[in-house]
């Protein structure tokens, strides 16, 4: 299989940089987000959550709450139809389990965490409604907790569920251990291949549970009416996950549940599953009003899903040429209170840029007292990231080779079998190593003392699968693109483009929204880096049977056939006439005395295990008194095939490098012995600010995605993974320790500075 | 006969052996050919009707989207995997 071809056309839209339509509203305060939503006859909702990490519920008192002025209604888990433990298929994209669904949302018999639901009041305000949640009295049997992956995998652990399903991967369906199952994946001979080895290295690593840190709260409005019919207003990834999984939940008929996006305050993963939802519901059921839902800060860190801290444990062979032989892991991913974390994801992504012929992959999916862990921007990724890359530059320094060389010697190429066992699809992987070896960073000489450079290298696979749209010509010449993908970063705009450039006008022209579950057909949510790609691929099908639809218009007015008439860039044309044209604006004038303005509907599954690339590059300064690590330079190199507007693609780069830089530095959950989150607001959650970080620069490359019609790969999530372990690779330049813990917080590096030079001394 | 490559946790039932030929004109047929060889195969890939619940089908290279209905031939080649979700 050859690397894909440059793009030899040349585009009039996909490139370049007009103003998104929902800026202006966003930054005047006019867009509608969840929380400026009402309804007139609005209630307010409020939850109770579990004080303890653990315990069974022996009863639940709601008479006083409910006796309280103002209050219309009151819920607890007896209030929702029970939930067999079954899996919800939801094709190629996975299974959910919905009884794990349903529980989560509030406790039946056992909390599994601080924070979990308990129930749920409605009132007139939210006043009152706060002051009636804590009249409701619980009473709570305790149980131990379990906080980390190695505690809850001892044989001895307390036992968390007696049963559960193995998770959203292939298995035996008896549990590995008291509180995890495992996946494997590998190849060849782990024993020969160590044995081939000149140089071994063995290395474990940990990792803190960190929240996706979006700036908006979960906030939903809900109203389920007389005729059984649920709507649903609020922020989200996946219109029609939600509603599957609310209709799944409350046992009514999918087709009974709409759901209506509202602008998305960030959410990077956060915010493709549900929480608030069925309680909203139930307390609309029961009050007759709609009620709302706004959560607080430290409801959203104690309850809402947080990617997973990790125990990892690697090792790595290679030959004194720097071929890699051997690699064998243990990668050991909080799955939170329930089964189904990112382990298959973390697993793949750690590994497949490189050719290893004989590796061993075991991978743990632990349940813990803690929430639920939800995705958070390449799920799994970084953890890994930080283990590998480490060992990998440690490698390369035994073997004084240079750190892109001794990648360069084991690349995973196009056509190379990857871990999971298939091929990877086209790209270039030589030409972004190129790249950042000829960039002026990788060599600009270290100024100061205690500075040094870190680099990382990912591969990260995009998700394509099914997506939905809709063209609407207008007989003035405007162009309605609708969609079913909620916006999170800017992808109306992209989808403008996309059908601008397909259909051959400017993009002025094209007016790009998300409709709800009743207005466009099925598509998955706005994850997995898909959003762009997927949604792009079906808008350009629907473009070319709006343009084949729009010629037989014109062959109508033309008297002719319809073979031949052409269209290029937005102008119809005979082909035995060159005197015969039209404009795409021409056409739609006469839409109505030829059949009516043209609407086209279409949904497509496009592949999914698109690679992408990225490395980024960065110094550092320690200063060994604090241990505080100041990032001096910053580069971004990422391969995203097409960038439709690099303004965006820049952006996402960017953004993602910075969360990585926080989740390498600064950020993680503290829980004391008894599982209480103790740093549950930002001020002690410390999520990096402008002040922490300088400005990072961008290199975008392209090597076109041959499963797109303009190359596009999905580019969202890649650069949160590089960073924890450039990072680490720059400190160890700089002072000389390897860090083996995220965060890298000033007292970790202080502390194992100052065991280097007692080791030293 | 249809390429399968049967991914690590699988090997079991395969004698340890990576990749198999079955034949079947679709994926459910290759399923039940696969069982007569290699039994207790097809109890990790299938549940009632349907392909099992987190179970994907990699096809040359590309995810299938029909499960147990998706054709086959004798030049294709067939992974077993599990289905993702993203972030």
């Amino acid at each position: 299989m050859n690397n894909p071809e440059p793009l030899a056309k040349e585009f009039r839209v996909l490139g370049t940089r007009p103003i998104r339509p929902d800026g202006l509203d966003k930054v005047t305060g006019r867009a509608l987000f969840s929380d400026d939503f009402y309804l007139p006859d609005m209630i307010h909702g409020r939850i109770l959550r579990s004080p303890h990490a653990h315990a069974k519920i022996k009863s639940i008192d709601t008479s006083a709450a409910a006796a309280l002025p103002g209050v219309r209604a009151v819920v607890t888990g007896a209030d929702f139809p029970p939930i067999e433990s079954k899996m919800m298929s939801q094709g190629v994209a996975g299974m959910i389990n919905i009884g794990d669904v349903a529980d989560n949302c509030i406790a039946r018999d056992k909390v599994l965490y601080d924070g979990h639901a308990v129930a749920g009041v409605a009132a007139d305000n939210p006043h009152v409604a706060e002051e009636a949640v804590n009249l409701i009295k619980v009473e709570y049997e305790l149980l131990p907790p379990v906080m980390d992956v190695r505690t809850a995998m001892a044989a001895d652990a307390p036992v968390i569920h007696e049963d559960f399903y193995p998770g959203a991967f292939i298995l035996p369906t008896e549990k590995y251990l008291p509180n995890a199952t495992r996946m494997q994946m590998g190849s060849g001979d782990l024993e020969k291949g160590f044995a081939e080895a000149d140089i071994i290295v063995e290395r474990e690593f940990t990792s803190e549970t960190i929240h996706q840190g979006y700036i908006e709260s979960h906030i939903t409005t809900v109203k389920w009416d007389e005729n059984n019919h649920i709507t649903v207003w609020t922020a989200t990834q996946g219109i029609f996950n939600l509603r599957d999984l609310t209709a799944g939940v409350l046992l009514v008929p999918m087709a009974n549940v709409k759901v209506v996006p509202l602008e998305v305050g960030g959410a990077f993963g956060g915010k493709e599953r549900m929480y608030l939802e069925p309680i909203a519901a139930m307390l609309s059921k029961k009050s007759h009003h709609a009620v709302k839902i706004a959560l607080r800060r430290d409801e959203v860190l104690r309850a809402t899903g947080p990617s997973s801290g990790t125990y990892v444990k690697v090792k790595f062979g290679a030959k004194k040429d720097g071929t890699l032989v051997a690699a064998d892991l243990h990668l050991a991913y909080e799955a939170g209170a329930y089964a189904g974390g990112p382990i298959f994801l973390g697993a793949i992504s750690s590994t497949s840029r490189y050719n290893i012929p004989n590796i061993q992959i075991n991978g743990f999916d632990v349940i813990v007292n803690k929430p639920t862990m939800r995705p958070y921007r390449a799920p799994g990724a970084p953890q890994a990231l930080f283990a590998v890359e480490q060992v990998i530059d440690e490698l390369a320094r035994e073997l004084e080779m240079d750190i892109i060389d001794f990648r360069m010697k084991n690349l995973t190429k196009t056509g190379d079998l990857l871990v999971a066992g298939f091929p990877c699809a086209p790209i270039d992987t030589v030409n972004m190593m190129e790249t950042v070896k000829a960039h002026p960073h990788y060599t600009a000489p270290l100024t100061g003392e205690n500075q040094g450079r870190g680099l990382a290298y990912t591969m990260w696979f995009n998700l394509g699968e099914a997506s939905s749209a809709q063209i609407s010509i207008n007989p003035d010449g405007s162009v309605q693109v609708t969609t079913s993908c909620p916006d999170m970063s800017g992808t109306r705009m992209t989808f403008a483009m996309q059908a601008a450039e397909a259909l051959g006008i400017d993009v002025e022209h094209v007016t790009a929204s998300v409709g709800d579950t009743e207005a466009v057909g099925f598509s998955l949510p706005t994850v997995g880096s898909r959003t762009t790609y997927a949604t792009g691929a079906v808008i350009y099908d629907i473009a070319q049977e709006v343009l084949g639809e729009m010629s037989a218009r014109v062959a109508l007015l033309w008297e002719t056939d319809s073979e031949l008439v052409i269209v290029d860039k937005g102008v119809f044309s005979n082909k035995e006439d060159a005197n015969l044209t039209m404009s795409f604006h021409e056409v739609c004038e006469k839409l109505h005395e030829t059949g009516g303005p043209i609407t086209v509907h279409n949904s497509k599954s496009s592949q999914s295990f698109i690679p992408g690339t990225c490395v980024h590059l960065t110094d550092v300064e320690v200063d060994p008194e604090t241990g505080k690590v100041d990032i001096l330079r910053y580069t971004v190199f990422q391969d995203v095939g097409k960038a439709v507007h690099p303004d965006y693609v820049e952006g996402q780069m960017q953004g993602a490098a910075v969360q990585g830089i926080g989740m390498a530095l600064n950020e993680g959950y503290f829980y004391d012995a008894e599982g209480h989150l103790k740093n549950a607001s930002l001020l002690d959650y410390r999520m990096p600010t402008t002040l922490d970080i300088p400005m990072i620069e961008t290199v975008i490359l392209e090597s076109p995605n041959p499963a797109h019609p303009y190359g596009v790969r999905g580019c969202g999530e890649h650069s949160i993974i590089p960073p924890p372990a450039a990072i680490a690779n720059a400190i160890h330049d700089a002072v000389g320790v390897r860090m083996n813990s995220m965060p890298m917080a000033p007292h970790k590096v202080c502390a194992a500075i100052k065991q280097k030079q007692a080791a030293d001394a | 006969m249809t390429t399968v490559r049967i991914p690590q946790p699988m090997q079991v039932y395969t004698q340890d052996m990576e990749v198999v030929q079955a034949g079947g004109k679709n994926v459910r047929k290759l399923i039940n050919e696969l069982e007569k060889s290699y039994p207790g195969i097809k109890d990790v890939l299938v549940e009632g009707d349907r392909l099992r619940p987190g179970v994907a089908i990699v096809l040359d290279g590309k995810i299938s989207q029909l499960g147990l209905h998706q054709p086959l031939s004798e030049e294709n080649e067939v992974v077993f995997i599990p289905a993702v979700s993203g972030g």
